[in-house]
This record gives C-alpha cells, sequence and structure tokens, in this order.
C-alpha cells in the first residue's frame, strides 16, 4: 500500500524563485536562506519519494476571481509552469499520478471533504518554488506531484482544523491504494508576513517561533489557531499558514523533527520550513 | 449576521468576500494584465479597456491615480493589484513602499532589519484609528 513517510512544511515566497532562475543564490542577501536548505535536499536525495502531495495555495493563476474553490485537487496528467506576468518559471513540467489523485478525490469526497476536481491546471510559484528549494535545478522533476490548490486569497480560508481533519482523511485516502509507494507531503506558504495596506511588512518572530514548535510537538493546538490570531499577530497574509496543518494532519500525533530553519527575510517575508518523519 | 472580528487590526483590508463581490470587477481587470494580451490592450486604450470590465468610475479613477490603498478601499486584492504593479514595473517591495507611504528604501531597511515590529501594531486604538 502506499504510505506517508514524513512531511514538510515550506515557505513559497515568489522572490526566492526568481532568486534561483537568476542564478543569486550565492548573493550576500540570499546565501543564508538557501543554507537553510542544504540539509533539506539531502534528506530529501535520501527519501526518495515516488510521490509529493503537495499542499498550497494559487495567486491568481489557475482561479481568477470569478471562482474561488476552497480545496481544489489536480487530477491531470501534468501542469504547466504558468506565465505570472514574467513569463513562465524555467522549471520543469510537473507531472502526476493521476490514477492516484482520481482514487485520493473519490476518497474524499466520500470521506465527506466536497472537494473541486480539477483536470487543467497551471501552477504557480505557490507549487514550484518549494519544490525548487527542495531540488535545486533537475532537468526533471525526480517524482510525481499531486497538487492541492486550498484558497486562502479571499478571506476566509477554511479553518485551521478542517485543515488538519483533511490531513488526516488524505492519509487515509493514501493508505487506500494499493500500490506501494512513499508519499511526502508537503504544506506550504507563510511565514508572518502582511504583503498590503499600511501595516505592510509585519514580522512577528516570536510567534512564528511558537507555531514552529506546535508543528514539531502539538499540532491539535495549532489546528484551533482562530483566523483572527493568525491575521493580526502573523499579519494579514500570514493565515496561509493553514495549510501546514493540512500537512501536520496527515502525519502521526507525534513525529520525529528531522530539520528545522527559519530566516527573515525573504522580500517581505519571515521563511519557515521543517522536515518531520512518521515514526509508526 | 457574521462577526468580523478582524476589523479592529490596524492598516490592514481583510479581502472577504463582501469585498470580493464589491471588487470582482476591479480585480478581473488586474488579473487580465497578468498576460501580455491584457498589457498590450490596456496600454493602448486604458479607459476603453477597463470599461469594457464594467469598472466603476471610483475604481478606474483609483487606477489612473495609481493609488494603491484606494484599490484595496474599493474591494481590491494585493494579489490582483500587484498584477497592475508588474504592469509598471513594481515589485511586491515597491508596492509596500507605496502603500505604506515610507518609500521603497526605509521599506526595505526595515525588512533586512526584521521588519514592522508586532508591538503597537495589533489593534486600531494603539494606531489612533476610528474601529
Amino acid at each position: 500500500m502506499a504510505r506517508i513517510t514524513a512531511g514538510v512544511a515550506c515557505s513559497h515566497v515568489p522572490a526566492i524563485g526568481a532568486a534561483i532562475d537568476l542564478g543569486k543564490t550565492d548573493e550576500d542577501y540570499w546565501k543564508p536562506l538557501f543554507k537553510g536548505f542544504e540539509k533539506s535536499k539531502e534528506w530529501i536525495a535520501e527519501a526518495k519519494p515516488d510521490v509529493i502531495f503537495m499542499v498550497y495555495n494559487d495567486h491568481c493563476t489557475a482561479f481568477d476571481a470569478s471562482v474561488i474553490p476552497t480545496f481544489a485537487l489536480g487530477c491531470a496528467a501534468e501542469f504547466q509552469p504558468a506565465d505570472e506576468g514574467w513569463g513562465p518559471r524555467p522549471v520543469p513540467v510537473v507531472k502526476n499520478h493521476g490514477v492516484m489523485a482520481s482514487h485520493i478525490a473519490q476518497s474524499l469526497i466520500l470521506d465527506e471533504f466536497d472537494i473541486t476536481v480539477m483536470n487543467e491546471m497551471e501552477v504557480d510559484h505557490g507549487l514550484t518554488v518549494p519544490l525548487s528549494l527542495m531540488f535545486g535545478q533537475p532537468e526533471e522533476w525526480p517524482c510525481l506531484v499531486i497538487p492541492l490548490a486550498v484558497n486562502v486569497v479571499m478571506y476566509p480560508a477554511p479553518t485551521g482544523n478542517r485543515c488538519y481533519q483533511l490531513g488526516k482523511a488524505i492519509r487515509r485516502a493514501v493508505e487506500s491504494f494499493d500500490e506501494d509507494l512513499n508519499v511526502v507531503i508537503f504544506g506550504t506558504g507563510g511565514m508572518s508576513h502582511q504583503l498590503q495596506y499600511k501595516r505592510a511588512g509585519l514580522i512577528n518572530q516570536e510567534w512564528d517561533q511558537r507555531f514552529l514548535d506546535m508543528m514539531e510537538n502539538d499540532p491539535v493546538a495549532a489546528s484551533q489557531i482562530p483566523h483572527v490570531e493568525y491575521m493580526r499577530e502573523a499579519g494579514s497574509e500570514g493565515v496561509e499558514m493553514v495549510m501546514w496543518s493540512v500537512m501536520r494532519g496527515a502525519l502521526d500525533e507525534t513525529v520525529k523533527p528531522v530539520h528545522r530553519f527559519y530566516h527573515v527575510p525573504a522580500s517581505n517575508t519571515a521563511v519557515g520550513h521543517l522536515i518531520l518523519e512518521n515514526t509508526e | 449576521m457574521v462577526q468580523k472580528d478582524y476589523e479592529d487590526i490596524p492598516g490592514t483590508f481583510v479581502f472577504d468576500a463582501d469585498r470580493a463581490r464589491v471588487g470582482y470587477h476591479l480585480n478581473q481587470f488586474c488579473i487580465s494584465l497578468g498576460k501580455a494580451a491584457g498589457r498590450e490592450a490596456f496600454a493602448a486604450d486604458p479607459d476603453g479597456y477597463m470599461k469594457s470590465f464594467g469598472m466603476t468610475e471610483d475604481q478606474m479613477q483609483a487606477v489612473r491615480d495609481r493609488d494603491w490603498n484606494r484599490i484595496l478601499e474599493l474591494g481590491g486584492n494585493i494579489y490582483y493589484s500587484s498584477k497592475l504593479g508588474a504592469n509598471d514595473g513594481l515589485s511586491f517591495q515597491q508596492l509596500a513602499g507605496l502603500m505604506t507611504g515610507m518609500g521603497h528604501e526605509a521599506y526595505r531597511d526595515m525588512m533586512l532589519n526584521g521588519g514592522r515590529t508586532i508591538e503597537g501594531n495589533r489593534y486600531k486604538k494603539e494606531w489612533k484609528e476610528e474601529e
């Protein structure tokens, strides 16, 4: 059967993708950030996932303002990197495990998570930046990727608890798939940041560190954080950290922390990163 | 009615379902600028192009003025308005410099020094703003 062996939490700041694409990773501004992912690259080369289940958010690429699904699961054979206004990122096409994706779609809906099925979808930096951080610049991504887009652009995003419970349902779906596959789940976005209006630039390192602690040791407490706390304490765009709870819900309650990294700033944002392994 | 417990956060417009409804045509216009065809059509005839989206006069004036905060007040969202910014050659960080009124250099320096602190920035009453 397929098994979720580990979870990765990772920011997806677009400027990080641009730094990689433009060969700026050795510049003073970016060097400390990429240093934090050296261990991650070694880890994932060793872990060799067959499939990544990628929980991310779309930034008006696949969805404009006319349709705003809360959870949308990619079931297409592949996903092209989108033109977000500066031309598509020079990264490989993202290939899906379509059979597993449609199995998960069916399992989730019967498990009472009414997700939207996407048989055609372009993907943006929300999905490709975490892949670049973990794999660098390969010719082809070394594994298949099942994308799950979560609405965090329009308030309200799904609650932390809903996300956490969805993670558990994703785990049930994965474990009921017959093929013998090593699956790693990603929760992306965050950490504290506010991109808009007069309070833009807010960073709350103390809150972020507490959230990282909770992700490691007390995921249920993290799942109970109300939206207003995210927005007040971690900035209006910080609420996207609910996506980390989807990842965390798919893991054991007790996990083995393998790697933790935190850095300020990348552009407007605090960058957080965790690797957590299942032990059972 | 739904409680909006986030309206007491200072310097913040939460893009909720109400604002998404009010800003819909403005946001669709902004999103269209993510593609070259939209940028070209906008450059050729700014007013005609905006009108084709059914935007209100206030929304069109905010775009003409590049009044980035007013765009948010009229239902815009930063992920969308940043496409208008990109059309003008502005990065997210340059937009933030404009929206905060700090200017790009001061804003960039603030971020390099760890960003805007949370202390004194949680509640409107701390900013002496009306709730």
